[in-house]
């Protein structure tokens, strides 16, 4: 059977003489891309630019930008929820979420100071169409666990919702998951709906001095399949060990760090009988205090180490299980890198990258069942390597996908793979 | 039972059943893995939503996901629809049969593949039970988190296709947060791998599309989830409170200081005075609502949280408040929550269990609103209410036998469900659509939300074979109403059924 394509709806507006448009409103998106349907007119999708640098380069004739469609729509405290446009600043969203005590709790990567040495969170619309989280992802899932309902554009002008701002909900097909992650490649993310939790009372950190990588691995490991209820763990190589100026981050060797939150009285003695489990002793461990903590784990979610680098980057995730035999096989191609997420994810710096490292490096990911973005690529690189992996069958699938939202394949085309 | 519409029969298939029938024989290899006489196929008819009845053309039992391939790509070639099913344990009639269907059972995906405590996850076929993935890992203190009630039949792969959520998921999440892996097998016989044992996945997350999508997009043959270490302590309270406004008015506000608690649940008078007579958990059966509130964590945490409830409910006027001391305890306070649906079925000859999802914050309306419906279809109603993620369950007891009663019970099911999307909520929030709420669909989604969902669906599956006729309303209905695009008589979708 074939789909008829529905006629599209007269449109009102002639957008042929502008080269970037800055909607207001959601209509005013859905004009623009029905216009863009009509005459075949690929669109590059920005809202602050914080993560415009992730993905293939990929030609367009007209760009959208999405910041000034901005704004808090609804914020009910007590329901749990947030609903924003897509333009709306992280920042302003996280300010909002304060003075009810409440955050985002899967901890959006800030990607400003890897990109450009400088803060920025970006936009909601940004880090739901990429869903990277923070160090609380292992204990609370990514961003794509936190959206509750989206209303988005498809290639074809159409505004479709789906979900709502209840947390239980399975009315129809989750498109929210499915867009979560694509890049602006299916629909343009219009508003969403994304679930928000209390700030945790208190937090506090554990330090453990000088554990080299397998033995850091073992605790952090050990860490997550404890009942302490730990929200954050990694590891910094010795050459991070000064980049933190903290009043009791003063070890010598490698970082091994792990996180616990809650109320106050719980969490020493969590981290006690952690301590012990560990088995550590008073002199290989120190504390940091709430605020030191608050400031170790934002450093952490913004990559900070990794400020201003020229060099490249790339985000693996493994089972925690071969972390070791991933890093102590491709060690040799590494600047630097660290560990978040209690050992499931790598973030790599490198110097060098050419075709032979690459397959190298894909061998050996896949060999231990992960995956790897180049998250931060050399500009002459990035049109000769993959930027996301994809096998025959799934690329067929996403084309599939990709289809039935951007039949003419206008948004963001190529922006992950080549074709779709 | 009602009348129920469903796809158009192939007559053309069901000429041929003979001969297909002997072909699926050579796939499954063992004969015995092919029902076709009616005394084999009957317990096939019905899943949960025993309302509604039909025998398959035939059923089969693969064994391997090679043969679940080879099933699919034979059912799509000759233009045969399939009809997954798991355990049978769905309330909204996921896997109701249809006369021409294969109907795929799952059953004999019933093992545990892997256990793997270092990347603290299982892998396990299918029709494992959701239970049984806690069994095989509680000797080191880990468990699964979704717990729907049925979890002692209900299967992984059920759960998947439906998305189910269960008591705890206000804190845990529902099947699609706590999963890592899922193979698929697509309906022209493709199987494929989405995610694995690490944390997300790149590339579109097809994961999380199967997830809930009731069986429409494909069958699933092996799932990956993540397990939990169990908390150090669980505390529960029962709380009884003079009035359900006091009750909704304690969730609101314990949620509003910052506790998350494990599992927060409403019983109103009825069903709890009915569980009571059932289990004997303890009840305070005179108040107007009881509330159920858990707790998990360090035991300090626990009982500061546990103190910051009290005084909430305090404030509220709560009528009792007693807080488990033992295991034995807290089993006995949940025994009769999770007994909710036999103890009604001692009340009435038959029950329907509706689903609706509410912002927290509206429960009293809502309450009010059934309560009203109730006397106006003249049926008695009991409630349950997962009061921490605004999930409703209001059961209406009837008499299936009566067919006017039937009628009645379905009229006022649609009411309650049209009501919780009115006041910001959904239709269902962990049973599935299935056929049960079909056409409810127009009521959350306009047309072209319709239209997306379907064309994903035939991006997919072209020939619209997979569990025809399930989530997705009779177009004509929604037409009658206003809500779907018919053009000169002719829809996007021309194979669905119009009557």
């Amino acid at each position: 059977m074939s789909i008829t394509e529905k006629p599209i709806s007269q449109i009102s507006q002639d957008f042929s003489s502008l080269s970037k448009f800055k909607p207001k409103t959601e209509q005013e998106i859905a004009e623009f891309v029905k216009f863009c349907h009509s005459k075949n007119i690929p669109i590059e999708i920005i809202g602050a630019g914080s993560k415009a640098k992730i993905g293939r380069n990929f030609q367009s004739e007209k760009i959208l930008d999405l910041s000034d469609y901005s704004g808090i729509i609804k914020y009910e405290p007590e329901e749990l929820y947030i609903k924003v446009k897509a333009g709306t600043p992280i920042s302003e969203i996280s300010q909002t979420l304060d003075k009810f005590n409440q955050q985002l709790a899967f901890e959006p990567n800030n990607f400003g100071y890897l990109f450009n040495g400088s803060d920025n969170s970006g936009t909601i619309g940004g880090v739901i169409s990429t869903n990277f989280s923070g160090p609380r992802r292992f204990k609370v899932g990514s961003a794509r666990d936190h959206v509750l309902g989206i209303r988005v554009i498809n290639g074809r002008g159409e505004i479709v919702k789906s979900g709502g701002t209840v947390v239980k909900n399975v009315t129809g097909y989750d498109l929210s998951k499915i867009i979560t992650g694509s890049y602006g490649t299916l629909a343009i993310i219009s508003e969403i709906s994304v679930k928000v939790l209390p700030k945790p009372s208190s937090i506090k950190t554990l330090i453990i001095h000088n554990a080299q990588l397998k033995k850091s691995l073992d605790y952090l490991n050990i860490s997550l399949s404890s009942p302490a209820d730990v929200s954050g763990g990694v590891f910094y190589p010795e050459y991070f060990k000064d980049q933190f100026s903290l009043n009791d981050l003063t070890n010598k060797g490698p970082i091994t760090a792990i996180r616990v939150e809650g109320v106050s009285s719980s969490i020493d003695k969590r981290l006690n009988s952690l301590k012990k489990e560990l088995g550590l002793l008073n002199n290989e461990v120190n504390y940091l205090n709430d605020d030191q903590s608050k400031i170790f784990w934002q450093n952490t979610q913004e990559l900070k180490v990794f400020n201003k680098t020229e060099k490249n980057i790339i985000r693996a995730v493994v089972p925690p299980s071969k972390t070791l035999n991933a890093i102590n096989n491709l060690k040799k191609f590494f600047s630097r890198y660290f560990i978040d997420w209690g050992g499931n994810l790598i973030w790599i710096e490198m110097e060098k990258i050419n075709s032979e490292i690459l397959k190298e490096f894909s061998r050996v990911i896949e060999n231990v069942g992960g995956y790897y973005t180049m998250l931060k690529l050399d500009d002459g690189l990035k049109a000769s390597v993959d930027i996301f992996k994809i096998d025959h069958i799934k690329y067929n699938l996403s084309e599939k996908l990709k289809n039935s939202f951007d039949p003419k394949r206008i948004l963001n085309p190529g922006k992950m793979y080549s074709g779709i | 039972m009602t009348q129920l519409i469903m796809p158009k029969i192939n007559s053309k298939t069901l000429e041929k059943r003979d001969l297909y029938i002997s072909e699926l024989k050579k796939i499954l290899v063992k004969n015995e893995n092919v029902l076709s006489d009616n005394d084999e196929i009957r317990p096939y008819e019905t899943d949960a939503l025993t309302a509604y009845r039909e025998m398959p053309m035939v059923v089969v039992l693969p064994e391997t996901v090679n043969q679940v391939s080879s099933i699919l790509k034979f059912c799509n070639e000759n233009k045969i629809k399939v009809v997954p099913r798991g355990a049978g344990t769905g309330l909204s009639g996921g896997s109701l049969p249809l006369k021409d269907c294969v109907l795929m059972s799952m059953s004999k995906f019933n093992k545990i593949i892997e256990v793997d405590y270092v990347n603290r996850c299982v892998k396990a076929q299918p029709c494992v039970t959701n239970l049984a993935i806690t069994h095989a890992v509680q000797e080191k203190n880990f468990y699964y988190a979704p717990d729907p009630s049925s979890q002692m039949a209900c299967s992984i792969g059920g759960n998947v296709a439906e998305n189910s959520g269960g008591v705890h998921s206000l804190k845990y999440g529902a099947t699609t947060n706590n999963i890592l892996g899922i193979q698929v097998v697509l309906m022209d016989g493709t199987i494929i791998n989405f995610g694995g044992k690490t944390m997300d996945s790149e590339g579109y997350d097809f994961m999380g599309l199967m997830t809930g999508s009731e069986g429409l997009l494909g069958v699933i043959t092996e799932v990956t989830v993540k397990i939990l270490r169990k908390p150090e302590t669980v505390k529960t309270a029962l709380i009884g409170f003079s009035s359900i406004d006091d009750a909704g008015n304690s969730v609101s506000e314990i949620i509003s200081t910052g506790c998350i608690p494990a599992g927060m649940e409403i019983m109103d008078k009825a069903l709890t005075k009915a569980t009571d007579d059932h289990v004997k958990a303890g009840y305070p059966i005179d108040a107007e609502a009881m509330m159920i509130v858990e707790f998990d964590g360090t035991e300090s945490e626990v009982d500061e949280y546990m103190e910051k409830v009290k005084s909430i409910c305090n404030k509220n006027k709560s009528s009792s408040f007693k807080i488990s001391k033992s295991e034995d305890d807290r089993k006995r306070f949940w025994a009769g929550r999770k007994a909710a649906f036999p103890a009604c079925g001692v009340l009435a000859p038959d029950y329907l269990c509706m689903d609706g999802s509410i912002p927290r914050s509206k429960l009293a309306e809502v309450l009010k609103e059934i309560s009203r419906l109730s006397k106006k279809y003249d049926l008695p109603v009991a409630n349950a209410f997962h009061a921490g993620d605004g999930n409703l369950h209001p059961l209406i007891m009837f008499d299936a036998n009566n067919k006017e009663s039937l009628r009645k019970t379905e009229e006022f099911g649609a009411e309650i469900l049209k009501y919780c999307v009115k006041v910001g909520g959904a239709l269902t929030g962990e049973h599935g659509v299935g056929i049960e709420k079909r056409e409810l669909m127009c009521e959350a989604f306009n047309d072209v939300d319709i239209q997306q969902q379907l064309k994903i669906k035939f991006s997919l599956d072209p020939n619209s074979l997979l569990n025809p006729g399930k989530v997705y309303p009779i177009l004509r209905k929604c037409a009658e109403e206003g809500r779907v695009h018919v053009h000169h008589g002719k829809t996007n979708f021309p194979d669905i059924p119009r009557f």
